[in-house]
C-alpha cells in the first residue's frame, strides 16, 4: 500500500488528455444540469426535460452528418424545440403535456431517418451509441469553450432570473400581480433546460442526460428546505456523480468481462440512483421539519 | 388609532352626497365594464374603498368577483370605466396592492419554505440571488411574527395547512406594505375555526398596517362583524354600500332580477331564491343608501 490514492486513480488518469477533457467538459455540464434540474424539479417540468433531451437526438444526429460538433446539434435542436414548445403553450398544465408530446414525437421521427443516414452513408461508425449514451473520453479539447459559452448562458439564465423564476414556480398568479413577465420566465427556464440536456447529452448521451437534470435535485430536495441550498446541492451532487464516474469508467479498463472499459453513463447514473436512495433512507420526511 | 369601523362610520356619516373623489380613497372603480369573448362579464361595477376599510366582495361562483380583481390587479383589459389605485392607474399602482391568489399548489417536497416566500414578496421581481442580508431577515421575522406565522417559519409551504399556507400568502402580501390587500376565496377550503381566525387576523393588520382590505367570498356570514361595507354582486352586476343597506330583499332582487329574500336567523343572513310568485322588483326604490359611495354618483343595481 504504498500509494493509497493509486488504488482509486488508475496510473496515467490526470496526465491523460482525453480524460481532462472529460472532466472539465463533464463536470461543467454537470454544474449546470444540477443548477436548472433543481428549478425542472421545482416546475413540474421533468418531462419536458425528458422531452427536450429526446429532440437533442435529432440534431446529434444531424451533426454527424454535416460534419459539426454534436453539441451544436443537441443544443440548437433543443432551444428550438423549447420555442416551439413555448409556442404551442407550454404554460398550461394540459397543453403543457400536449405540446411536448407533439414536439417529442417529430423530433423522435427526424432522429429515426437521420441515424439511419448516419449508419448507411457516414463511415463513423458507432454515431448511434456516442449520440444516446454519450462518450465523453472523445471530447476533443476545441469544444471547451462552447461547453462554457453554453454553460454561462445557462446558468446566467437561472441565477439572473432566480426570483422571478422561483416566485413563479411557486405561482404563477403571484408572479403575475407583482409584474413579472411569467412567460418570458417560463420560456427563459425552456431554454436552460435545453441547454442542460444538450451539456450533459455530451458527456452521458441524450438518453441519460435528464437522469443527470432530475436526479440530483431530486436528491437535493430530500436533504434541505432552502431553496438557494437545493440548487447549489443538486450542483455540487451532479458534479461529484460525474467525476467519480469518469475515474471508475477509467479504473474499468481493466474490469471484466473484455477489458473494454464500462461507460460513463453507466457509472454516473448509478451513482445519482444511489444517492437519491440513500437521501430516501437517511432523511427524515424534509416536510415536517423546520430549517431556519 | 381609530379603528377602519370607525373610519368608514365617519366618512359615510359626513359626507352624504358632496362631489369629488375623497382624497383618502385607496381603490375607485368607476363604471367598470369587461367583455370576455362577445359576452358582457362585468357591467358598470362602481365602488371605492377609502383607507384601511374593509370590504367583502361576496357572490357566488361565476358572479365576476375573480375577474374584478384581475381588473384591479391590471391583468384583465376593460371594455369601458376606469379603475384608479390611490389617484394611480392600475399599472402605476400595482406597487401598492398585495394580492392573496385563490389556492397555492405545491407539493410538499419543494424546498420552499414559509421564510422564502414571505422574502419573495419583499423583492421577488428583483433579478439576481438574494444576498443574505440582517435587513431582510428582520423584516421578515417581523412580518411572519405579525401572522402568528413564526413558529412554522421554517417548514415547507407545500406541508403547511390550510390556515397555515393563507398567513404565510398573507405575510407575502403585506411585507412590501401596500395600501390594498386583495384576498381572493381567502377562507374557501378553510375549516370554521382556521377561518375565523384569518378574519381576526385580517382585521387586525388592517388596522396596525393602515392597509384597505378587499375579501372575496361566496359566504358573508363570517365576515359580517368584521366588514365596513360590501360589494355584492351578482351576474356581473353589484350593489355596494354599508352592509345593511346592500342585504335587503329589494336590492338583491333587483341586483339578481329576480325575486329573493333575506333572512335574518339569529345574527346570520341568507339570501334565498324566491318561489317565483309574486316577483316583485320595485320601480322607484327609495334606497339612495345604496350609492356605491358617499360622495360618487348613485349607484344603480339594475341598468335601466
Amino acid at each position: 500500500m504504498s500509494d493509497p490514492l493509486g488504488l482509486i486513480f488508475a496510473p496515467g488518469f490526470f496526465e491523460s488528455s482525453p480524460v481532462q477533457a472529460a472532466l472539465i467538459a463533464g463536470g461543467i455540464a454537470a454544474l449546470v444540469s444540477g443548477v436548472v434540474g433543481a428549478f425542472t424539479v421545482l416546475r413540474g417540468q421533468s418531462y419536458a426535460g425528458h422531452a427536450l433531451a429526446d429532440i437533442s437526438v435529432t440534431g446529434g444526429s444531424a451533426s454527424f452528418l454535416i460534419g459539426i460538433s454534436p453539441l451544436w446539434g443537441f443544443a440548437g435542436t433543443g432551444v428550438f424545440a423549447a420555442g416551439v414548445m413555448d409556442m404551442i403553450g407550454v404554460r398550461k398544465p394540459r397543453g403543457r403535456d400536449l405540446a411536448t408530446g407533439i414536439v417529442r414525437g417529430a423530433g423522435l421521427g427526424l432522429a429515426a431517418l437521420f441515424l439511419y443516414w448516419d449508419a448507411t452513408t457516414t463511415n463513423t461508425s458507432g454515431v448511434a451509441i456516442t449520440v444516446l449514451f454519450g462518450s465523453p473520453f472523445t471530447i476533443s479539447n476545441g469544444v471547451i469553450p462552447l461547453v462554457a459559452a453554453l454553460s454561462i448562458v445557462a446558468l446566467g439564465i437561472v441565477l439572473v432570473g432566480y426570483r422571478p423564476l422561483l416566485l413563479s414556480s411557486v405561482n404563477s398568479d403571484l408572479a403575475v400581480a407583482r409584474g413579472i413577465p411569467v412567460r418570458l420566465v417560463g420560456l427563459a427556464c425552456l431554454i436552460a433546460i435545453a441547454l442542460a440536456v444538450a451539456l450533459s447529452a455530451l458527456t452521458i448521451g441524450t438518453i441519460l442526460s435528464t437522469a443527470l437534470l432530475v436526479g440530483p435535485a431530486a436528491t437535493a430536495l430530500r436533504l434541505t428546505s432552502r431553496p438557494g441550498w437545493a440548487t447549489a446541492l443538486a450542483g455540487l451532487i451532479a458534479v461529484a456523480a460525474t467525476w467519480l464516474g469518469i475515474v471508475l469508467a477509467y479504473d474499468s479498463f481493466t474490469w471484466p468481462p473484455k477489458h473494454h472499459g464500462w461507460p460513463v453513463s453507466f457509472f454516473v447514473v448509478a451513482l445519482i440512483f444511489a444517492g437519491y436512495l440513500l437521501a430516501q433512507l437517511a432523511g427524515r420526511d424534509p416536510g415536517r421539519r423546520q430549517e431556519r | 388609532m381609530i379603528s377602519p369601523r370607525a373610519r368608514a362610520a365617519a366618512s359615510s356619516a359626513n359626507s352624504p352626497a358632496t362631489d369629488s373623489r375623497s382624497s383618502t380613497d385607496v381603490l375607485v372603480v368607476d363604471g367598470a365594464c369587461v367583455r370576455l369573448g362577445g359576452r358582457e362579464v362585468l357591467h358598470d361595477i362602481r365602488f371605492s374603498l377609502g383607507s384601511g376599510q374593509f370590504v367583502g366582495l361576496i357572490g357566488s361562483n361565476g358572479a365576476g368577483k375573480t375577474t374584478l380583481l384581475r381588473v384591479i390587479l391590471g391583468l384583465q383589459a376593460l371594455a369601458a370605466g376606469h379603475v384608479s389605485i390611490a389617484g394611480l392607474s392600475t399599472a402605476a399602482g400595482r406597487k401598492l396592492v398585495g394580492y392573496v391568489p385563490q389556492k397555492i399548489q405545491l407539493d410538499a417536497d419543494m424546498p420552499v419554505r414559509a421564510r422564502d416566500l414571505v422574502g419573495l414578496g419583499l423583492d421577488g421581481n428583483r433579478l439576481g440571488i438574494p444576498l443574505p442580508s440582517r435587513r431582510r431577515a428582520a423584516l421578515v421575522d417581523e412580518m411572519l411574527a405579525a401572522v402568528d406565522a413564526d413558529k412554522f417559519a421554517g417548514r415547507r409551504v407545500g406541508s403547511l395547512s390550510g390556515g397555515e399556507q393563507q398567513r404565510v400568502m398573507i405575510a407575502h402580501a403585506l411585507i412590501s406594505k401596500p395600501r390594498l390587500l386583495l384576498l381572493d376565496e381567502p377562507l374557501a377550503n378553510l375549516d370554521i375555526r382556521s377561518a375565523q381566525e384569518i378574519i381576526a387576523l385580517l382585521a387586525k393588520v388592517s388596522t396596525q398596517h393602515q392597509v384597505s382590505v378587499l375579501i372575496s367570498a361566496h359566504d358573508m356570514n363570517p365576515l359580517l362583524p368584521v366588514m365596513d361595507r360590501i360589494v355584492y354582486m351578482a351576474a356581473g352586476q353589484a350593489a355596494s354600500g354599508p352592509t345593511e343597506q346592500v342585504v335587503r330583499g329589494d336590492v338583491l332582487s333587483r341586483l339578481y332580477g329576480s325575486h329573493v329574500d333575506v333572512i335574518n336567523v339569529h345574527g346570520r343572513v341568507l339570501v334565498v331564491a324566491g318561489t317565483g310568485e309574486g316577483l316583485e322588483v320595485p320601480a322607484e326604490p327609495d334606497d339612495a343608501g345604496v350609492s356605491v359611495d358617499p360622495g360618487h354618483d348613485l349607484h344603480q343595481a339594475d341598468p335601466s
